[in-house]
């Protein structure tokens, strides 16, 4: 069972490497990166590739380790017993299983994603430890410790708003993707949009890698955005004499909109081309 | 021999723990890899390394480690390009390589920085100036045991050996730099949730108690949510000697807006005296009396300065003393009159903190701030905001 990337995912060596040590040793893998290098679609992808189940448990700053597990609704239990259901009498219909119980109890390995850790609460890591290093937990409504029957390969993403505290982060492998050079781009591309015109793919990657050179932009365009500018050039059929256009007087991209995501951004790189205009 | 490249890591300050050693021996003996030393490189940056902003420490610790291998050069340093073409490589016998001498890093680096002065054109050969195939310390395509390694393509392939060579993570080490994101989180150390406003959310625990109490019928209780309560009020000197901070300001007050709902900000020139103004171009025209300020914020307020504090240590010390107009009574006894209203204080200043010594308005506004100055970075702001939560 190896992942090598998938014909709409490009992973990386070093991507694949890492991947395929935390599936042979079953451990945990945190993946970090910029935002838009494809951290969550790693584990949809993984899943396909490898034909697994894809558990997803995406994390808010309001969520709490237990809701992984199982959560017991103690309302409707009030509530019923007011009624007078009959229900009320067996606890286990009033919990509800977490994600990570359902993946515990999958008859086949899985995969799972604890999407964003990092916006959870600063204790939220140091709850799972245990249940992410045995694979088990106690319920204690039920007086029952739930173990997994396979043990799911775990994918969990972080934007680095939170330190993740150390004893979490020595039972996981880790890998930062970094931003891809011109080389990975150009095959990313090449993925999603397999019969763009060759020059227009040229022009656009050197007005996206020239727009990230820009100093002081607050927000870098991603990989994500460079797909949607390139979905918009094509839906709009922008010629690539139009991107090349660079010192005549529209130096700024066209659709520019769906790279730079901040007026502050538009506005001093529209300076920037004013001035560049005015030196020529 | 896995356990010395071990103690090497732990030995250049990476914290490793003994169970990735032990993941590490298991992956290869489960043959993750091959023999390459690439993919063991990869391999064992995933399992040992678990922040970005070690992997720059990492390759270097890697680097050094496995220099008898392969023999790699040093680190790279910005050197116009048209000085290291890469001319022919000059072997050098064993002998040779022993007479070299070997510099120390800072020295070698003190010595690029003069031979940068100096030289002016491109060099080639030779054992003194920057350039290709010699044995000069600077350059690259020669050997010196300590070399600094300028510039030059990758040789060939690109192979991970260059990964850890090109050193490119070195943007993620230990950022230094402050970014909006770093400020937010340093900031939110000062949070102190309180329930506050209209009751909105389902209170469980007071529900089942009240129910329990009402005989068994339902008796719903609700509270309010929790917000952070915290307020803060930022005064930020502005103009002179600050235009030199004017992004870490920006940073830091941007972040402090986004994570603080209870934020006053005010500005003032190198020190604060009778008037402050909350608008920096309408600064003559609309100032606002501090008497007002100290006024209208209550107590619970917490006082936070980012300033340089560099300034004639008159304008702390005397009336008259500001740079701008003529002030009835000195900085120092206006900082005493709000330090007197909020305990609570810190004073952030964006100068390093071993340059504060050599300025004595620093000194003084130290003083008067009981040594509650803090620099303005990640370390600094988590030092300041502990102090301000204590």
């Amino acid at each position: 069972m190896k992942f090598e990337g998938t014909e709409s995912y490009v992973a990386t060596c070093d991507l694949t490497l890492a991947v395929n040590a935390a599936i042979a040793l079953q451990r945990p893998l945190l993946i970090k990166g910029e935002p838009g290098t494809g951290k969550t679609l790693l584990a949809e992808e993984v899943a396909r590739a490898l034909n697994m189940p894809l558990f997803q448990w995406h994390i808010k700053s309001t969520t709490k380790a237990q809701q992984g597990l199982y959560e017991y609704d103690a309302v409707s239990r009030l509530r019923d017993s007011q009624l007078g259901d009959p229900r009320v009498e067996d606890i286990s219909h009033y919990i509800g299983h977490g994600v990570l119980w359902q993946a515990f109890e999958c008859d086949e390995p899985s995969v799972v994603l604890i999407d964003e850790i990092d916006k959870a609460d600063i204790e939220f890591p140091n709850d799972l430890l245990r249940e992410l290093d045995r694979m088990e937990f106690h319920c204690y409504e039920l007086h029952r410790t739930i173990k997994a029957k396979h043990r799911p390969l775990i994918i969990i993403t972080s934007n680095n708003e939170k330190e993740l505290p150390d004893a979490f982060l020595r039972r996981c492998f880790f890998h930062y993707i970094k931003f891809p050079d011109k080389e990975t781009m150009q095959r990313i591309v090449g993925v999603h949009f397999p019969v763009l015109k060759h020059d227009l793919l040229k022009e656009a990657l050197e007005v996206f890698f020239d727009l990230r050179e820009v100093p002081g932009l607050k927000k870098k365009p991603s990989t994500s955005e460079l797909i949607d500018w390139l979905k918009l050039l094509l839906a709009e059929d922008i010629p690539p004499e139009a991107l090349r256009a660079k010192e005549a007087k529209d130096a700024i991209p066209p659709l520019h909109g769906a790279l730079l995501k901040n007026e502050q951004d538009v506005h001093l790189f529209e300076r920037l081309a004013f001035m560049a205009h005015r030196k020529s | 021999m896995l356990v010395d490249f071990f103690l090497h890591l732990k030995a250049r300050q990476l914290p490793v723990s003994t169970n990735e050693l032990l993941a590490l021996l298991e992956a290869l003996q489960a043959r993750l890899v091959s023999g390459s030393l690439d993919d063991f490189y990869l391999l064992a940056r995933a399992l040992l390394v678990k922040d970005e902003a070690l992997y720059d420490r990492f390759d270097r610790a890697f680097g050094e480690y496995f220099k008898g291998i392969e023999a790699l050069p040093g680190f790279d340093a910005m050197v116009p390009e048209e000085w290291l073409e890469l001319a022919a490589r000059r072997h050098l016998s064993e002998a040779d390589r022993a007479r070299l001498q070997k510099l120390g890093y800072e020295k070698v680096f003190e010595q690029l920085k003069e031979r940068l002065a100096e030289q002016k054109e491109r060099h080639a050969g030779g054992n003194k100036w920057i350039g290709t195939a010699g044995t000069s310390p600077f350059g690259h395509g020669g050997y010196n045991p300590e070399g600094v390694r300028i510039g030059g393509e990758s040789v060939g392939n690109r192979t991970a050996i260059k990964v850890w060579e090109q050193r490119e993570f070195r943007n993620l080490d230990d950022s230094l730099e402050l970014g909006v994101r770093n400020i937010k989180v340093a900031l939110r150390r000062l949070r102190r949730f309180a329930r506050q406003g209209a009751a909105t959310e389902l209170d469980l625990d007071g529900t089942i108690a009240g129910t329990a109490r009402n005989g068994g019928w339902l008796d719903l209780q609700l509270r309010p949510e929790r917000h952070n309560a915290i307020k803060v009020l930022l005064f930020l000197d502005i103009g002179g000697s600050m235009d030199d901070h004017i992004q870490a300001c920006e940073e830091l007050f941007s972040a402090a807006r986004a994570e603080l709902k209870h934020l006053e900000h005010f500005y003032f020139h190198n020190c604060v005296y009778e008037g402050v103004w909350k608008d920096n171009r309408r600064r003559h025209g609309e100032k606002l009396s501090t008497w007002d300020v100290i006024h209208t914020y209550g107590p619970d307020y917490k006082l936070v300065f980012v300033g340089d504090a560099s300034m004639s240590p008159y304008e702390v010390a005397r009336p008259g003393g500001s740079v701008e107009h003529w002030n009835e009574e000195a900085g120092a006894v206006w900082l005493e009159r709000l330090l007197n209203t909020w305990s609570r204080a810190v004073w952030l200043n964006p100068l390093p903190e071993a340059h504060w010594g050599y300025t004595p308005s620093i000194t003084m506004i130290r003083q008067l701030l009981g040594e509650r100055m803090f620099p303005l970075t990640i370390d600094g702001l988590e030092r300041a905001m502990r102090s301000l939560a204590k």
